[in-house]
């Protein structure tokens, strides 16, 4: 099930210029320049404490939930900066959605309502039980909650948990799908299932993945950015990267010689 | 060295039981004592009555119960929105000096003795309005309620995880919308908690009653008049030099030891319910 290999090459969706990312005195993210092509998969991969994580919440401005940290550089969304002032985060994170690495259901509400908790914790009508069906039906989770939506998703496995969490990010319609390391809590099976999903989802979904798992960045994604202390060290086709490197450092990884 | 070992382990365990022991043992015996003194005249009339003079047979602590609620009632709606408020504030946003500031405020005030508490309710009630009130008695409850509750809030607060607000901010709702719904809402339980620990102490409490609600013998329930309350009835009954008052002072002990038992035994299903389903 390898990625087929871009055609023609997409439009790009983010555009990221020369990113530097801080915490207090840490500089977690060092100049890094990315396009992220829409409606593909770009997989982000490197040895932990590289950055990886910290430059995908930048993406959202979710790196503003800690006081001490701090983001310059121009991040462009459809060509507009959302670094800038000017964008509301709240209504960035409604476009650009985050699937995160340990499963997050909101633990007092129902399967039903933790799907639409996009709309119920922001007081908006909308989440009608179409959206429950379609989501989970999107997050191929349907069939297997379908006859017990009012339970707890705590009464979920973790790879199910997973899932609910993804179909609660396709709930709101976000345009973006960040998601950070979301298999790393899951047994190969469940793992798989995601992966397909990863691939089903591209298709309306620009999909921003970090992972540890090389085999699973070759899988699923169709761009790689290998990052290296703090650095983009090298990005391209995932193809390219796995195969055929242009940097050291890349190739030192990707075989396994360290990381 | 493993009889060593094992002899040891003996005399440690047989120590600790013996610690359990005598712990218990005031606990045992104050409860027989309450029971065997207070149980001949729990009866229904006693519940239900009111304050008969001395001589008289009958009598009750309907009407002390009765004031208790109202006090407690009262005193809970002044305390429970300052105290949660203040709790949640605390966790939220309370490592800045204005949130060290009131965690400060918090420790001394929960340190004032209950008796000092009454005495500001005089000062700021009693004596402007001229007359003693339940208002009065509820303020200086709410006076010692509001630090347990700000304090429990605060570290169910801090316990719910940071995962869970992540999730609901990158759905794109607001941060303080995320704090109401789903910060708070998942510590719920415990501060339900938390509120019915406080409920239960307050309606315990004696010193703070003595010169704010006073006492009544009659039934009453406006708030800006003198009420009756269970431990100053007991505490009337108690110190007074009559036969038939003592034994309704042991019955009153009884039905305030059984009212504090059933709010602490509601408290702890409360944080059973909730939290065990809150958080895994
Ligand atoms: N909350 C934080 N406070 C201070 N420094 C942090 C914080 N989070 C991360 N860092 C630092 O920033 C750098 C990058 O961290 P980041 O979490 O982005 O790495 P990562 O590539 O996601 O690693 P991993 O693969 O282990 O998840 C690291 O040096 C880390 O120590
Ligand atoms: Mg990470």
């Amino acid at each position: 099930m390898s990625a087929a290999p871009q055609a023609s090459p997409t439009a790009t969706k983010i555009s990221v210029e020369r990113l530097d990312a801080w915490y207090g005195a840490t500089h977690a993210v060092r100049g890094v320049s990315l396009e992220i092509p829409d409606r593909a998969v770009t997989a982000l991969i490197g040895p932990s404490g590289c950055g990886k994580s910290t430059f995908l919440r930048c993406l959202n401005r979710m790196h503003e939930l800690l006081p001490s940290a701090r983001a310059e550089g121009r991040v462009l969304l459809d060509g507009e900066d959302l670094l800038s002032g000017e964008v509301d985060p709240v209504d960035l994170r409604r476009r650009v959605g985050m699937v995160f690495q340990r499963p997050n259901p909101f633990p007092t509400l129902s399967i039903r309502d933790n799907v639409i908790a996009g709309f119920k914790l922001n007081g908006m009508r909308g989440g009608r039980a179409e959206t429950v069906e379609r989501c989970l039906r999107q997050a191929a989770l349907w069939d297997e909650v379908k006859d017990r939506l009012g339970a707890s998703p705590l009464s979920l496995s973790g790879g199910q948990q997973q899932r609910l969490c993804i179909a609660r990010a396709l709930a709101v319609e976000p345009e973006v799908l960040l998601m950070d390391e979301p298999a790393s809590a899951l047994d190969p099976i469940a793992t798989a299932r995601l992966e397909e999903l990863i691939h089903e989802l591209k298709e309306r979904y620009t999909i921003v993945l970090v992972t540890h798992n090389l085999q699973q960045a070759a899988r699923t994604s169709d761009q790689t950015a290998f990052f290296y202390m703090g650095e983009l060290a090298e990005a391209g086709r995932t193809e390219q990267i796995f195969t055929n490197p242009r940097e050291r450092r890349t190739e030192d990884y990707v075989t396994g010689k360290f990381g | 060295m493993r009889l060593r070992r094992r002899l040891a382990d003996l005399a440690m365990t047989g120590l600790c039981a013996l610690a359990v022991g005598v712990a218990l043992v005031p606990l045992a015996s104050l409860l027989w004592l309450v029971v065997s003194r207070g149980l001949p005249g729990l009866t229904p009339a006693f519940l239900l009555g009111r304050p008969a003079p001395v001589g008289d047979p009958g009598g009750g602590v309907g009407n002390g119960i009765v004031g208790t609620f109202l006090m407690v009632g009262l005193a809970s709606l002044l305390a429970v929105p300052i105290g949660v408020g203040a709790g949640i504030f605390l966790a939220e946003e309370g490592d800045g000096p204005l949130g060290r500031a009131i965690r400060f405020v918090a420790e001394v005030l929960a340190c004032v003795p209950s008796i000092v508490l009454g005495i500001v309710a005089y000062a700021v009630v009693v004596i402007p309005m001229g007359h003693f009130s339940a208002i009065a008695g509820a303020v200086a409850m709410a006076l010692l309620m509001v630090p347990p509750l700000a304090r429990a809030t605060e570290e169910f607060v801090r316990l719910v995880p940071g995962t869970l607000r992540e999730a609901s901010l990158a759905l794109g709702v607001p941060a303080w919308r995320t704090s109401l719904r789903v910060v708070v809402r998942t510590a719920l339980g415990g501060i339900t908690t938390a509120m019915l620990l406080a409920v239960a102490r307050a309606a315990g409490e004696t010193a703070p009653l003595l010169f704010t609600s006073l006492n009544n013998q009659y039934w009453n329930l406006r708030p800006d008049l003198p009420t009756a309350s269970l431990t100053v009835q007991i505490f009337n009954f108690a110190i007074s030099p009559y036969e038939s008052w003592h034994a309704q002072a042991w019955s009153g002990a009884l039905a305030l030891l059984l009212l504090v038992g059933v709010l602490n035994l509601l408290a702890r299903f409360a944080a059973r319910d909730r939290l065990g389903g809150g958080s895994r």
